[in-house]
C-alpha cells in the first residue's frame, strides 16, 4: 500500500513538475472563455429575438451539451496521452531498474500510476465540466437533467481509455502504445456513428458491427448514453438536437464498461509482473 | 546458517532463441566485494538482473540473502546502482532520495538524518537543493550511489559504478566500497575497469558466453612474471630455471618465466652467477588482472 500511494503522488507531482497541469488549465482556461463568450453571444441573440421559454430551454440543452461534448473530447484526449509513456516511458529509459529493485510488488507500480493518472483526469473532468455547467448556469440559470450520471458516465469513459493506455505501456513502446489506442479509440469512434446510421436507415449489418465496436472499447456508447441522459425527454424522443441518437446504449453497457476496465487491468497487471526488464 | 548471501544452480536466461546466460552457478560470501568480469555480452547485465528479480530465468534456482531471487523480504535488505543510471530528473537530488527512502518505507525522521549522511559520504550536500538534470555525470553516479545506500543494504549491486567518472569520482566511489567492506556489507561489483576491480575486490569470476569460467582470489594472487635478460642461455639452465616456475616465453637470450611469489628470486640470481651466466636484467613485475582476463577469455574472444 505505501508503494501505490508513493507512486501515485510521484505521479501527480511529476504531471505539475513537466507543467502538464499547468497547460491543461491554461488550455481549459481558454476554452471556458471561448464557450462563455459565445454563449453570453447566443443569449443576448435569443433575448433580442423574443424567442418562446420552452424552445429557449431546448436552446440551452443543446448548447450546453456542445460544451461537454469538447470536453468529453479534451478528456479523453488526455486520458490516452497523460499515461502514454508512463510505463514504457520508464521500461525504456530504465528508471524502472531502480524502482523495481525496491520492496514493493510490481502491481503496485500499476496501480499507482493508474491512480495518480485517474486522480488527474478526474480534476480535469470535474473543473471543465464544472466550468461549462457553471457558466449555462450564470448566463441562462439552466442545468442539464440527469447532470451527475451524465458526468459519471464521462469520468467512466476516460478511466476505460486511460486503463487501455497503461495496459498498452506494460508491453509496447510508446509510440506504439499511442498509435494502438488512438485506433481503437478510432474504432470506437465510427463504430458508434455506424450504430446511429445502420438503426436510422434499418441496416441490421452496420448496427451490429457498431455494437460490436462499442463492446471491443465501450467509449462512444459512454457519451452517447451520458448525452441522452443529459437531455429533456422531448428532444431525445423529437430528435431535434444532433446529440439524440436513433439507438440509445443500454444501461448494461455500464456494467461492460466497468468490466473492460478490471479485464485490462488485470491484464496489464499480469504482463507487467511477467515482463523482464 | 548459510555463509553465502548468493548461492545459484545453473541459472539460465534465453531471450527466445538466444541464449543471454547459459549457466550461471557461483557463490558469494557474506562481507566479501566480489567482482564479476567479462567482455561485452557475456551474459553479467542479465545474470545480476536475474539475481535481483527484474529478469525471470528461464532455468535453474538462485538464493539472495537466504530468499528465492527477486523475494520481497530480500528487497528490503538489498542495495543496487544500475548501468545507466536514469532517474526522475526533475526532482531535486534531496527530493530524489526522499522519495526513493519512501519505497523503502523508511520513516520520515529517520530518512532525513540518512539523507544528510549519505548526502555528506557521496560529496553531494551542497547540490542537494539542485535539480538532477543540472547534475553533472559524475554527480548522478554519486546520488545513485547515495539512494542505492539508503536501507542499509547487507548486499549492494553495482553496475559499472565508477565509468564516466573523473578520477577523484572514481577514488571516492572506490573509498565508499572499501568502507562498505569494513561495515561488513558484501558488494557484488561489475565493472569493465579492471584497476578498480584490482583496487577492491576480494574475489572475481570471469564470464564467457553465459557460464562461469573461472574463479580468482585476488590477494592470493601473487603470481608474479620475472623477465631476465642474459648472456646466453643452454639446455643446462632451461632446466635449472625450470624448476623454479614455467617458461612463458624466450626471445634469443631474453626469458619471461612465471615464477609462484618473490622469494625465489634473489636464489635465482644466485644460480645464474654460480654457473658464471652474464645477467643484464631481472626485471619483477606482478601479473596484471589485464593480463589474466586476457589470458582466461582465450584467443576466441573478439571486442564486443
Amino acid at each position: 500500500m505505501n508503494g501505490i500511494l508513493t507512486i501515485a503522488r510521484l505521479t501527480i507531482r511529476e504531471a505539475r513538475q513537466r507543467k502538464i497541469l499547468l497547460l491543461s488549465m491554461m488550455l481549459g482556461a481558454v476554452f471556458l472563455a471561448l464557450f462563455a463568450w459565445g454563449f453570453h453571444s447566443i443569449s443576448t441573440a435569443t433575448r433580442a429575438n423574443g424567442v418562446q421559454a420552452a424552445q429557449v430551454r431546448f436552446q440551452w440543452n443543446v448548447i450546453t451539451l456542445v460544451g461537454l461534448y469538447a470536453v468529453n473530447f479534451l478528456v479523453t484526449a488526455t486520458a490516452v496521452l497523460l499515461p502514454i509513456d508512463t510505463l514504457s516511458g520508464e521500461i525504456a529509459s530504465g528508471v524502472m531498474h531502480t524502482l523495481l529493485t525496491k520492496p514493493m510488488r510490481r502491481f503496485e507500480v500499476v496501480v499507482g500510476k493508474w491512480l495518480g493518472n485517474a486522480c488527474i483526469l478526474t480534476f480535469y473532468l470535474a473543473g471543465m465540466a464544472g466550468g461549462v455547467l457553471a457558466i449555462a448556469r450564470f448566463e441562462a440559470a439552466y442545468t442539464p437533467p440527469n447532470i451527475l450520471a451524465g458526468l459519471g458516465l464521462l469520468w467512466l469513459e476516460s478511466l476505460v481509455l486511460l486503463t487501455l493506455s497503461i495496459a498498452g505501456g506494460t508491453q509496447l513502446t510508446t509510440l506504439a502504445n499511442g498509435i494502438l489506442v488512438f485506433g481503437l479509440y478510432g474504432i470506437a469512434f465510427i463504430g458508434g456513428w455506424m450504430e446511429q446510421i445502420g438503426t436510422t436507415f434499418g441496416s441490421s449489418t452496420a448496427r451490429n458491427l457498431g455494437i460490436a465496436a462499442s463492446l471491443l472499447v465501450p467509449i462512444e456508447a459512454m457519451w452517447q448514453y451520458a448525452a441522452t441522459l443529459m437531455q429533456p425527454a422531448f428532444l431525445r424522443e423529437t430528435r431535434l438536437s444532433p446529440f439524440a441518437y436513433a439507438s440509445s446504449p443500454s444501461p448494461f453497457m455500464i456494467w461492460w464498461a466497468v468490466g473492460h476496465i478490471a479485464v485490462v487491468f488485470l491484464f496489464a497487471v499480469v504482463r507487467f509482473e511477467k515482463r523482464d526488464m | 546458517m548459510t555463509d553465502f548471501v548468493i548461492e545459484t544452480d545453473r541459472l539460465r536466461k534465453e531471450f527466445g532463441s538466444k541464449v543471454a546466460v547459459a549457466d550461471l552457478t557461483l557463490r558469494v560470501r557474506a562481507g566479501e566485494v566480489f567482482g564479476f568480469l567479462g567482455p561485452n555480452g557475456a551474459g553479467k547485465t542479465t545474470s545480476m538482473k536475474m539475481l535481483l528479480g527484474l529478469v525471470h530465468p528461464t532455468s535453474g534456482q538462485g538464493m539472495v540473502l537466504g530468499r528465492p531471487v527477486g523475494d520481497l523480504a530480500a528487497r528490503r535488505e538489498i542495495g543496487f546502482l544500475p548501468e545507466h543510471f536514469r532517474f526522475h530528473d526533475w526532482m531535486t537530488g534531496r527530493e530524489f532520495l526522499v522519495f526513493h527512502g519512501q519505497l523503502h518505507g523508511i520513516e520520515r525522521r529517520e530518512l532525513n538524518t540518512r539523507i544528510d549522511e549519505l548526502l555528506d559520504r557521496v560529496d553531494l550536500a551542497d547540490a542537494a537543493g539542485r535539480k538532477l538534470h543540472e547534475y553533472s555525470k559524475g554527480m548522478q553516479q554519486r546520488i545513485g550511489l547515495a539512494q542505492a545506500l539508503l536501507n542499509r543494504p547487507r548486499l549492494i549491486f553495482l553496475d559499472e559504478p565508477t565509468s564516466g567518472l573523473d578520477p577523484i569520482g572514481r577514488i571516492l566511489v572506490r573509498d565508499i566500497v572499501l568502507k562498505l567492506r569494513e561495515d561488513g556489507v558484501t558488494v557484488f561489483f561489475n565493472s569493465h575497469i579492471l584497476t578498480d576491480i584490482e583496487a577492491i575486490c576480494d574475489r572475481v569470476v570471469f564470464l564467457k558466453r553465459g557460464r562461469v569460467i573461472q574463479e580468482s582470489r585476488l590477494a592470493e594472487r601473487d603470481r608474479i612474471e620475472l623477465e631476465l635478460k642474459l648472456g646466453a642461455i643452454d639446455d643446462g639452465l632451461m632446466e635449472v630455471l625450470a624448476t623454479y616456475g614455467s617458461v612463458m616465453e624466450r626471445n634469443g637470450t631474453t626469458l619471461r618465466l612465471e615464477i609462484p611469489d618473490e622469494s625465489c628470486i634473489p636464489d635465482i640470481t644466485r644460480r645464474l652467477v654460480e654457473r658464471n651466466v652474464p645477467v643484464y636484467r631481472v626485471a619483477a613485475v606482478k601479473r596484471s588482472l589485464e593480463a589474466e582476463f586476457i589470458d582466461v577469455m582465450g584467443e576466441d574472444e573478439r571486442a564486443g
